[in-house]
């Protein structure tokens, strides 16, 4: 590590150990985000756990068990402790294992999931970013919680936490635990961690490497999964309110390590392990999806023949493609136009022909009545030609008749 | 959506105006009363204990620059900083070595720990600085070597399998010194300090403060700072990026009536009153450094160190190196890739 690096030792009091309180103090400033997901069946306790985890009551209504598929519900609180200002959001599945066919029940999750980090990977690929104002939405930590049948995981939660299991820190717990009596509780727990390791499963492992905190932490590493009991009311216990379910043969306390494991979990999740929770959703989680869609996107870190790809060769790369689609769409769309405007053009054409033809039928027809009519009038002409002949005959006939007798026409006009 | 980073519609047009060099850093919204009532302790306070555990065991990178001209100072007063013989003048160079014809950039990394706390501190020097007869443009290689630190980190960032801790070679903080002349900044103070405020954090020094009297300090202090505004140039700690009331209080007492620190350096102790202190011995009496009465070093370190080394890195990581990435991405090709040659040059001095 210290390669090319002096170690030196000082001679007297620098101050640079202040460093930690420095950046403590900046960060308590921004404030702290936790991002929590439950996921189990409707009724699994999900709500009461965090209501007891927190200790407090949020705002949640019950859902029903009819809803056609997984959704899934987020809400986010600011809570404060002392001066630590924790912006905390709780993501419940609704309606997880409800459906007849549980094919697709992890869908909506991974497709949850798989947006938070889609959406931190936006912001610190933009040019203008703002990282350290930006809300982190992506899950830290999935609570998995198991029905408590006492024998074995479902196929539902194996198949669910096998895909979970690269995207998330997975805790699983076993809820509504004061229905398993002690010895079948260490059985259950011993088949789920077996289950679990066959099926190659990995789940959160509290980490070892710190002295300070890896003795207890592989210790709570022995008592996977928590089996946990959650109430949102209390019983007056002694004299103090305890949180509590009260039963007509027994009082079970949330809070007593001798009746479950509700204490281990709050400890481990938030006094001792949150911060590393964080750590490894960025580390580990958030940068395996970041390399997989980038490969996805198209980029490299290494080109053909294995030399190293600049990130300016690969953003001229990608700005090229993306020219060169954006030519062919504007060709393509050039051919489409032009392909319309003939198409036109023919209909148009041919409107105009039928036009033509129609005129000229018309001007046939007229020539033709004009035709009839004229021979009809030839006809009519000679009609009359005729009578006129005829008159005039009759007119001679008569004109020669009384030629004929003209002196005793006139005799007799002179006697009379 | 698009299919890779390419900038979006509005972003292109952006860089079309003068795009705007630094953001100011968002206010984190205050909680507007709290949401939900805890009745009783959880132990979310406890994240802070988490948080320094895991700090102190990474541990931490400062790299400080210090450009001055020859003969000012400088070595020993980042000696006196460090409280070790950090500088390039104790790894084995020599006194007598000769002024370099063109300005040199040498880094010299030590590690130092101190309450549990492990530092790599990284001390730049830049040797030949304002010393030639011709000293124009001789801001230019400190203003490379800093965007070279930063074309490092940017290429880190942005490979597809990336390290689990980047290693971080950017200044964090420039020491620039100031020749104790008693009149006012010389132009190549301004011209630097105008250059360079634009990519590094600006700590302007006065050095070798012992050649005034407390008079001529102040005097001398007030016309730099007149100086400094009416040039334009923000030095560290920036107005434009203080983030709360109560920083701009305690940054504005600074600003205003401290900096530039008056300083006198020295790795030697002598006896003054039963005590052991560092000092400068003459004729007319000791000059203890650590003593507010007689220098401000103890200020200066304070500063630098005791409480603002956090928020110099901030500064460096969220503001400087930001505007550097957001310029590289814009230009895309503005600036010529480094090659092989340049890169092994550099190697050679680190």
């Amino acid at each position: 590590q210290n390669d090319g690096y002096r170690t030196l030792s000082l001679s007297g009091h620098v101050g640079f150990g202040s460093l930690p309180d420095q950046l403590v103090k900046k960060s308590i400033k921004q404030g702290f985000c936790f991002n929590i997901l439950c996921i189990g069946e409707t009724g699994s306790g999900k709500s009461t756990l965090i209501n007891s985890l927190f200790n407090t009551n949020f705002d949640d209504s019950v859902s029903t068990h009819f809803l056609p598929s997984v959704r899934l519900r987020a809400h986010t609180y600011e809570l404060q402790e002392k001066s630590v200002l924790l912006k905390l959001t709780v993501v419940n599945t609704v309606g997880f294992g409800d459906q007849i066919n549980k094919r697709d029940s992890y869908q909506p999750i991974v497709d949850y999931i798989d947006a938070q980090f889609e959406s931190y990977l936006q912001e610190e690929l933009k040019i203008k970013r703002s990282l350290f104002s930006y809300h982190d939405t992506r899950i830290h930590v999935c609570l998995y919680f198991i029905s408590p049948t006492g024998h074995s995981l479902k196929a539902l939660d194996l198949l669910t936490m096998k895909i979970l299991d690269s995207k998330v820190n997975i805790i699983p717990i076993i809820s509504k635990a004061d229905s398993i009596s002690k010895t079948e509780l260490q059985k259950f727990k011993n088949k789920i961690m077996s289950e679990l390791v066959s099926n190659g499963v990995q789940i959160y492992q509290f980490p070892a490497d710190d002295e300070t905190v890896s003795k207890i932490n592989t210790v709570m590493n022995g008592h996977l999964p928590f089996a946990v009991v959650g109430s949102v009311e209390e019983v007056k216990i002694g004299d103090k309110m305890v949180r509590a379910r009260q039963y007509p043969w027994g009082i079970v306390q949330v809070e007593n390590e001798n009746h479950c494991d509700f204490v281990k979990l709050r400890e481990m999740l938030i006094c001792t392990n949150m911060e590393d929770l964080r750590e490894q959703t960025h580390a580990r989680h958030y940068e395996l999806y970041r390399r997989c869609r980038l490969e996805e996107m198209g980029f490299r870190d290494v080109g053909p023949e294995n030399k190293p790809v600049s990130l300016q060769e690969a953003y001229e790369a990608k700005r090229h493609e993306f020219y060169l689609e954006l030519q062919r769409k504007e060709e393509e769309l050039r051919q489409q136009f032009v392909q319309r405007v003939k198409e036109k053009e023919a209909i148009l054409k041919e409107a105009e022909q039928q036009v033509q033809t129609n005129f000229e039928h018309h001007m046939l027809k007229h020539q033709e009545v004009k035709l009839k009519l004229e021979k009809k009038k030839k006809i009519l002409e000679d009609e009359i030609a005729m009578f006129i002949e005829k008159k005039a005959n009759a007119e001679l006939l008569q004109s020669q008749a009384s030629v004929s007798t003209p002196v005793s026409l006139k005799r007799d006009k002179d006697r009379k | 959506p698009h299919t890779g980073p390419v900038e979006s519609k509005n972003e292109a047009a952006m860089s079309e105006l003068v795009p705007e060099p630094r953001q100011k850093p968002v206010v984190p919204m205050k909680p507007m009363g709290i949401n939900a009532n805890l009745l009783g302790y959880i132990g979310i306070d406890t994240i802070i204990e988490q948080m320094r555990k895991k700090t102190m065991k990474t541990g931490f990178d400062f790299n400080i620059m210090v450009v001055g001209q020859s003969g000012l100072g400088k070595s020993t007063l980042v000696n006196t900083l460090f409280k070790s013989q950090v500088s390039r003048k104790s790894s084995g160079w020599n006194r007598e070595e000769k002024i370099p014809k063109t300005v040199e950039i040498k880094a010299i990394g030590h590690v130092i720990e101190e309450g549990g706390v492990k530092m790599k501190l990284t001390v730049i020097d830049t040797p030949g600085f304002g010393d030639q007869i011709n000293n124009e443009n001789c801001w230019e290689p400190i203003e490379k070597y800093i965007n070279e630190q930063y074309e490092k980190f940017l290429k880190e960032e942005v490979n597809i399998a990336r390290k689990k801790r980047i290693p971080d070679t950017r200044v964090h903080c420039c020491l620039y010194f100031i020749s104790p002349t008693g009149h006012s900044l010389r132009p190549l103070d301004l011209e630097f300090m105008k250059h360079l405020s634009k990519v590094v954090n600006i700590i302007p020094v006065i050095a070798k403060a012992d050649t005034m009297t407390l008079e001529e300090k102040t005097e001398f202090k007030q016309r730099v700072r007149k100086e400094l505004e009416v040039n334009g140039i923000e030095f560290y700690p920036q107005k434009e990026f203080d983030e709360d009331l109560e920083d701009k209080t305690e940054n504005d007492k600074i600003r205003q009536e401290s900096m530039p620190f008056a300083v006198v350096g020295s790795d030697k102790e002598y006896q003054v009153n039963g005590k052991r202190v560092l000092g400068r011995k003459t004729p007319w009496g000791i000059i203890e450094v650590e003593n507010l009465t007689h220098c401000e070093f103890a200020l200066l370190r304070d500063f630098v160190i005791r409480t603002h080394l956090q928020d110099l890195k901030e500064v460096t990581h969220n503001i400087h190196y930001e505007t550097y990435r957001a310029k590289r991405l814009n230009d895309n090709g503005g600036l010529p890739p480094m090659t092989a040659e340049t890169e092994e040059n550099h190697e050679s001095n680190l």
